[in-house]
């Protein structure tokens, strides 16, 4: 708190020309602090978050907030059905079914034609490029009903397949944009050092262009599995009390609680930890995956 | 049972294929064989429900009454845009996608200046930073509706109170945040989740800026607001566009924040979710069709910017390898 109150009067003191290096050093200082501040402030809801948890449901709905309250599992506790509430465990099986098949499907149908539009590439492969793009700005809501109305009358309603359907459709361009910027890194010269020693394609892919685009497919696969585990719209109208995945589950829970502020932190803590590990894991390759390959 | 008889007509065909003559067929045919199952698989999941949707939108069909289901021409999208309610919800997702993506922007710009320099500690408060946007997005409306917005003991309030006490003010403001300002609160729910992503996209344009360009300016003279104005902004005028238009792309879509900390109530229901609810709760399925079909006019709209500005990046990118 008082690093933030602290920090606007720090910012001014911003020197102009060239200094001298104590007053650079100085520069550099302030405006780190000024970071530190800022990153902490902003950071706060989730920082909030995480210490509600550990609260007692006393404890988490005081005014002014007791920061100092003593630590307890009992949120956790809760949310795992301690207290014989329902258990959140289909739910995150459910929500990880989806995120893994669907992302194990994207990979297997965006590998192949990343290779086609970089390795060796098509003719106008720019313009199929445009068209994976063009499908992922096509909002949800425009097949949403069409795709209900399929399930129901085909007995998908309530599948978790569907949605690794649905996810795997949602997904697919971005992949397939970001695996073609990986693919298209692998010098073509060693591809065809590799054939004119005799290799098979199967072995140029294992060999030569696996271990370069190893990184990015794997930033892929990670951003994928993301997008799939915050899904909320599909999982909310096509799945029920057999398939739904953990954020219906966080829309449904929280209606019938008395206390539940503990409660209600621990749950998103557990839910957002899969995304916010995957996060970290691919952060240097979180900008090219979000511009959709736009931005290296 | 009509949707799958509406879904069979012919899909829409992908960019078809040039017709180069480069020897055999067969041989083009191998290299575009690759590409076939994605292609394939996204034009179904994605291109036909669409082309249902658009077939819908031209009858009058709510699914409790079945049988009076026919066919209204352009009547739904009357309603669209004569509806109070639905006209309403145009307006609500222009104001609700501006608001969110203008100050992301703003505020994504001011912290990846703040990270474009080297200082101890800068890996983990980029860390800190990225947090928001690796919450799921259930998880933050939840968050912020009730941990934080809450008028008796969220930290919103609870802060206000601790500051009351601080300075001795009996009674300190206690505002009900979410419905005295319902749209700027779920408008703030959104910045805090979307900052994070201008902030990396715009940190990345920093960080290509030209050293030499940069260091030659610095040794002429130009002072931190002149290098900033002169060749920073210019530098970053694509990657601020690219953020603005995905940024709006995504947020346009956005269903998971109204949903959880309004319900749609208040004057908050967008485009999205007035779809969702015309079609799960009042079962409209013509109208909600019709409104689908505008959201989707919305987005190409954006869309096609988005694309050229992506186009032109991307031709950058292939130029220089």
């Amino acid at each position: 708190m008082s690093a933030s109150t602290a920090a606007p009067n720090r910012t001014r003191a911003t020197s102009k020309a060239p200094a001298p290096t104590a007053r650079a050093r100085r520069r550099t200082t302030v405006l780190g602090l000024t970071a530190w501040a800022v990153g902490i402030v902003f950071c706060l809801p989730a920082l909030w978050m995480v210490l509600t948890s550990f609260h007692s449901e006393a404890d988490a709905a005081t005014n002014p907030p007791s920061l100092a309250a003593s630590l307890t599992l009992d949120g956790y506790r809760t949310f795992f059905g301690g207290g014989g509430g329902p258990t959140p465990w289909p739910p995150l099986v459910n929500s990880l079914t989806a995120s893994l098949f669907s992302t194990l499907l994207v990979l297997l149908l965006a590998l192949p034609a990343a290779y086609a539009l970089s390795i060796r590439r098509v003719s106008k492969w720019t313009d199929v490029m445009f068209f994976f793009l063009s499908t992922k700005m096509l909002p949800v809501v425009a097949g949403l009903l069409p795709i209900y109305l399929f399930a129901k009358n085909t007995g998908l309603l309530d599948n978790i397949w569907l949605l690794v359907l649905l996810y795997t459709s949602m997904n697919l361009p971005i992949a397939v944009w970001m695996m073609q910027s990986f693919l298209a890194d692998v010098p073509v010269s060693i591809i065809e050092a590799a054939q004119v020693d005799g290799a098979k394609l199967p072995t140029v892919l294992g060999r030569v262009v696996a271990p370069v685009a190893a990184p990015g497919i794997a930033a892929t696969a990670l951003i994928c599995f993301i997008f799939s585990w915050n899904e909320l719209l599909f999982a909310r109208v096509l799945t029920g009390v057999v398939a739904g995945t953990a954020p219906v589950h966080l829309t449904t829970f929280v209606t019938s609680q008395g206390l539940f502020l503990a409660q209600l932190c621990a749950a998103s803590v557990v839910v957002s930890l899969p995304v916010l590990i995957a996060g970290y894991a691919a952060q240097d390759k979180l900008v090219q995956g979000l511009s959709l390959g736009a931005v290296k | 049972m009509t949707t799958t008889t509406a879904v069979r007509p012919t899909p829409p065909r992908p960019a078809p294929p040039g017709k180069r003559p480069t020897g055999s067929r067969a041989r083009a045919w191998a290299t575009r064989a690759p590409l076939l199952p994605a292609l394939v698989f996204l034009i179904v999941v994605t291109q036909l429900p669409f082309v249902a949707t658009l077939v819908i939108s031209f009858f009058d069909w709510n699914s409790l009454k079945p049988d009076q289901r026919h066919f209204t021409g352009f009547a739904n999208y009357g309603s669209v845009f004569t509806d109070p309610a639905l006209r309403e919800s145009v307006l609500t997702t222009v104001l609700l996608t501006a608001t969110v993506v203008i100050v992301s922007v703003v505020l994504g710009l001011a912290f990846a200046l703040l990270l474009d320099r080297t200082f101890f500690g800068r890996g983990f408060v980029r860390t800190l930073l990225i947090t928001p946007f690796l919450i799921v997005p259930v998880s933050a409306a939840l968050l912020w509706k009730h941990a934080l917005y809450n008028p008796e003991y969220g930290l919103f309030n609870g802060v206000l109170t601790w500051f009351g006490n601080l300075f001795g003010i009996e009674s300190i403001a206690q505002p009900e945040w979410t419905s005295e300002m319902p749209l700027m609160a779920v408008a703030a729910a959104l910045v805090w989740q979307w900052t994070p992503f201008m902030m990396l996209i715009l940190l990345a344009g920093l960080q290509s800026r030209p050293a030499e360009m940069m260091e030659a300016a610095r040794l002429d003279g130009a002072g931190p607001w002149q290098m900033f104005r002169f060749l920073t902004l210019p530098h970053l005028r694509r990657y601020l566009e690219l953020g603005v238009l995905l940024g709006s792309v995504y947020i346009v879509q956005n269903f998971d924040a109204v949903f959880t900390i309004t319900a749609g109530g208040l004057g908050t229901a967008n485009l999205p979710y007035t779809v969702y609810e015309t079609f799960y709760r009042a079962h409209e399925y013509g109208l909600a069709s019709a409104v689908g079909v505008v959201v989707v006019i919305g987005t190409v709209i954006i869309a096609t910017f988005a694309l050229r500005v992506v186009s032109s990046l991307f031709r950058e990118e292939a130029s220089r390898a």
